[in-house]
């Protein structure tokens, strides 16, 4: 600021035909806006009038919620059944799972980072956490499916299995029998490849609560767990929020590691260790194989999957914003 | 400072990444790769090579020139392998041809469409399909079968291995009607066993898939086969209780991985992996293991009529039961000359000369008599004009 201001008044600009250079300029930022919204229309237009068929031969209420999946082989008319309630039913819940697995991770690790850890380790752990956001998702269904589902997650699931599925009412997400490839399995190796971005989030957020405040409260006798959780938590809270739906968003949509571990069924049970499906997971495992039929259905379920992503997108908003206004905003 | 950090970042991240792939060894040996297929048949290539120039149209010497085919992903590692380590390497080095293993519902669509020169499928075209393809392109769609692969069932332990089953109790387990080892009617049939009270969890391919259609084909349409409701296709609608796998190596996975796992996978990769497999009982009452001369002799045994349209079922002898075939689509007009001569060229060959490499990678190569009506469908390429 300073050094512009020592310069005569209107000393940047410039005559002639390059000032052409603002209108050209103009116009590219607008048909790069614009392009955005056409890509998205042109996308949302094709799909739902290819959908649109299949929700009328199915019923649109009964496209979100039968659970029969059979695919047809004809290639003029519809002759299968399309209810997409397994895959979404998947699809909330592999999400959801990740998000409950990943965010007390995520904040703790932020914590660490920002207020524990020493200065030479903080840096290096939290790029290393970054990194996890590098590796492939078809790397982390792989790994999944052959080393840390059956090496790790199938022991935790027996042991929820035996010890949480006696409980009344919760006892039926950890019935058996356990299928190595189930919602549990797909949920974890979600939550570890939402990490990075809840993480990334969490931890700029908690770094902004503001200086002053935290050492009032170390003033007052606080002990660090209390700053942590009166002070920072609390004034991070609507970004955390935030972080946690952009996690929740890439949850809905990750494709190819969850076909690979949420037990690929067509069919969905309460049980958290049932090989269920998902939707996304679902149109790219039988995309490849399907009559013209089915693929109008299948396009169906990616309209189905923008729908929810869009209600959760909205949600989230809503929520940030609400909480933005309860709680200040202090970290927006 | 910064450099310094960056390295220590990379340091820390290279050390968790070995540690993955280190922990991850135990299973190196059971994944295949595609040099053991291809060493193999390396030795059968060399023969075929001297004797490869007797094809069709090869005489006057090589055909330059495209080929794009798409298709099913069951034939492909057999394709491959005739493309490349047959066809160009020993007889005509100046063809270039492509498959794509795009899978069979995309390799009928692309073929009907006209985007590549052939289509293979593990389903043959129906008669509406085939008045589609007339009305496209003004002239006849041809298929013939190339070769013959059987679905075999695989299980987790060692300790069935050789379990004997017959259709009906196979289309029991998958629909959940038998959901233990011990339950009465696999005892029944293995009168000697001791079995175990143990839960089975099926497993079946979760995406579309020709090995689907010829297990189901197999179960809805074979007259020893009671019960199945399913129907049959590259997809059907499992019951509650299985479960899925991606591709053979999927299901192979779900399989190791589930105590009490059975899936029913593609014969050439199950000998290739040395499962524990179960025989089956066919037509004649006989319990068969899926080897590829029980395979070839289902194939044999099969009465295949002039249109090829046909499913192999009801075999008998020392044949295994659910065997399935994999066609190639061709035009009858259309082609231009060169394409068309290659085409003719390279699936002759393949008929009459891949048999060797065919067998190397577990696929039952069609038999004598079938050879020579299936190279009379590939003389009628280009021949309607």
């Amino acid at each position: 600021m300073s050094q512009t201001s020592s310069e005569a008044p209107g000393a940047l600009r410039v005559t002639g035909k390059a000032r052409f250079g603002d209108a050209f300029f103009r116009i590219i930022a607008y048909s790069a806006g614009l392009s955005v919204l056409v890509v998205l229309g042109l996308m949302i237009g094709t799909t739902t009038r290819d959908a649109l068929p299949v929700f009328e031969y199915q019923g649109l209420w009964s496209f979100f919620t039968s659970d029969e999946w059979r695919a047809g082989f004809s290639r003029t008319e519809f002759t299968g059944e399309y209810g997409a309630f397994s895959f979404i039913y998947g699809t909330l819940v592999t999400s959801l799972l990740a998000v409950v697995i990943a965010v007390p991770f995520a904040i703790a690790i932020s914590l660490y980072i920002n207020r524990i850890a020493p200065k030479r380790l903080a840096k290096p752990l939290a790029y290393t956490v970054e990194l996890l956001a590098a590796v492939p998702s078809v790397v982390f269904g792989l790994w999944g499916l052959l080393y840390f589902g059956p090496t790790y997650v199938r022991p935790v699931m027996e042991l929820l299995n035996s010890t949480l599925a006696p409980i009344p009412l919760v006892g039926i997400l950890f019935e058996g029998p356990i299928f190595t490839t189930s919602y549990f399995t797909a949920g974890v190796v979600l939550a570890i490849m939402i990490l990075p971005i809840i993480t990334a989030i969490t931890r700029e957020v908690t770094a902004q609560v503001a200086e002053d405040q935290v050492q009032a409260a170390y003033g007052m006798g606080a002990t660090d767990w209390e700053v942590m959780r009166k002070v920072i938590l609390r004034g991070a809270f609507p970004g955390i929020v935030g972080g946690t739906m952009l996690g929740l968003g890439r949850a809905l949509g990750e494709t190819i590691a969850v076909a690979m571990l949420v037990g690929g069924s067509q069919r969905w049970g309460l049980s958290l260790f049932f090989g269920g499906d998902s939707m996304a997971g679902h149109i790219a495992n039988t995309f490849q194989d399907a009559a013209p039929e089915t693929v109008l259905a299948l396009i169906a379920i990616g309209v189905g999957l923008f729908v929810i992503t869009v209600i959760v997108n909205v949600a989230a908003r809503a929520l940030v914003w609400r909480i933005g206004r309860v709680a200040g905003d202090a970290a927006l | 400072m910064r450099t310094t950090t960056r390295r220590a970042a990379a340091t820390l991240a290279a050390i968790a990444l070995l540690a993955a792939a280190c922990g991850g060894g135990g299973l190196d040996a059971e994944i295949p790769t595609a040099d053991d297929a291809q060493d193999t048949d390396d030795t059968d290539t060399s023969d075929d090579g001297d004797d490869g120039d007797d094809g069709d149209e090869a005489d006057g010497g090589t055909i330059a020139g495209d080929l794009v085919g798409a298709g099913a992903t069951f034939v492909n590692p057999v394709f491959v392998d005739w493309i490349l380590d047959g066809y160009q390497a020993t007889v005509n080095p100046d063809a270039n041809i492509n498959y794509q293993s795009i899978g069979s519902g995309g390799g009928i669509e692309q073929f009907l469409l006209e985007q590549v020169d052939f289509g293979a499928s593990e389903r043959y075209l129906r008669d509406d399909t085939l008045e589609e393809a007339r009305e496209t392109r003004g002239c006849d769609a041809i298929q013939f079968p190339i070769v013959f692969g059987s679905v075999t069932i695989a299980f987790h332990d060692e300790f069935y291995d050789g379990l004997i089953l017959d259709g009906t109790t196979i289309g029991d387990i998958f629909e959940r009607r038998i959901t233990n080892y011990n339950a009465p009617a696999i005892q029944a049939l293995n009168p000697d066993r001791e079995l175990r009270d143990e839960d089975i969890i099926p497993v079946h391919r979760s995406d579309g898939s020709g090995t689907t259609s010829v297990f189901t084909t197999y179960l809805d349409l074979d007259d020893e086969v009671e019960g199945w409701t399913l129907g049959n296709g590259t997809e059907v609608q499992w019951p509650s209780g299985t479960i899925g796998g991606q591709g053979n190596e999927g299901v192979a996975a779900a399989v190791q991985q589930n105590p009490g796992g059975l899936g029913y996978l593609n014969q050439a990769y199950v000998l290739e992996q040395g499962f524990p497999q179960a025989q089956v009982i066919n037509a004649d009452g006989n319990p068969v293991f899926a080897t590829l001369e029980a395979t070839t002799v289902g194939a044999e045994v099969a009465e295949i009529p002039d249109n090829f349209q046909f499913d192999i079922l009801n075999i008998g002898g020392d044949g295994f039961p659910i065997t399935g075939t994999a066609w190639v689509f061709v035009w009858e007009c259309g082609y231009d000359d060169t394409t068309a001569a290659l085409l003719k060229d390279f699936w002759s060959w393949a008929v009459t000369e891949g048999g060797p490499q065919a067998e190397a990678l577990g696929y039952a190569p069609l038999g004598p008599s079938l050879q020579e009506r299936v190279l009379d469908a590939i003389d009628r390429i280009n021949s309607a004009e």
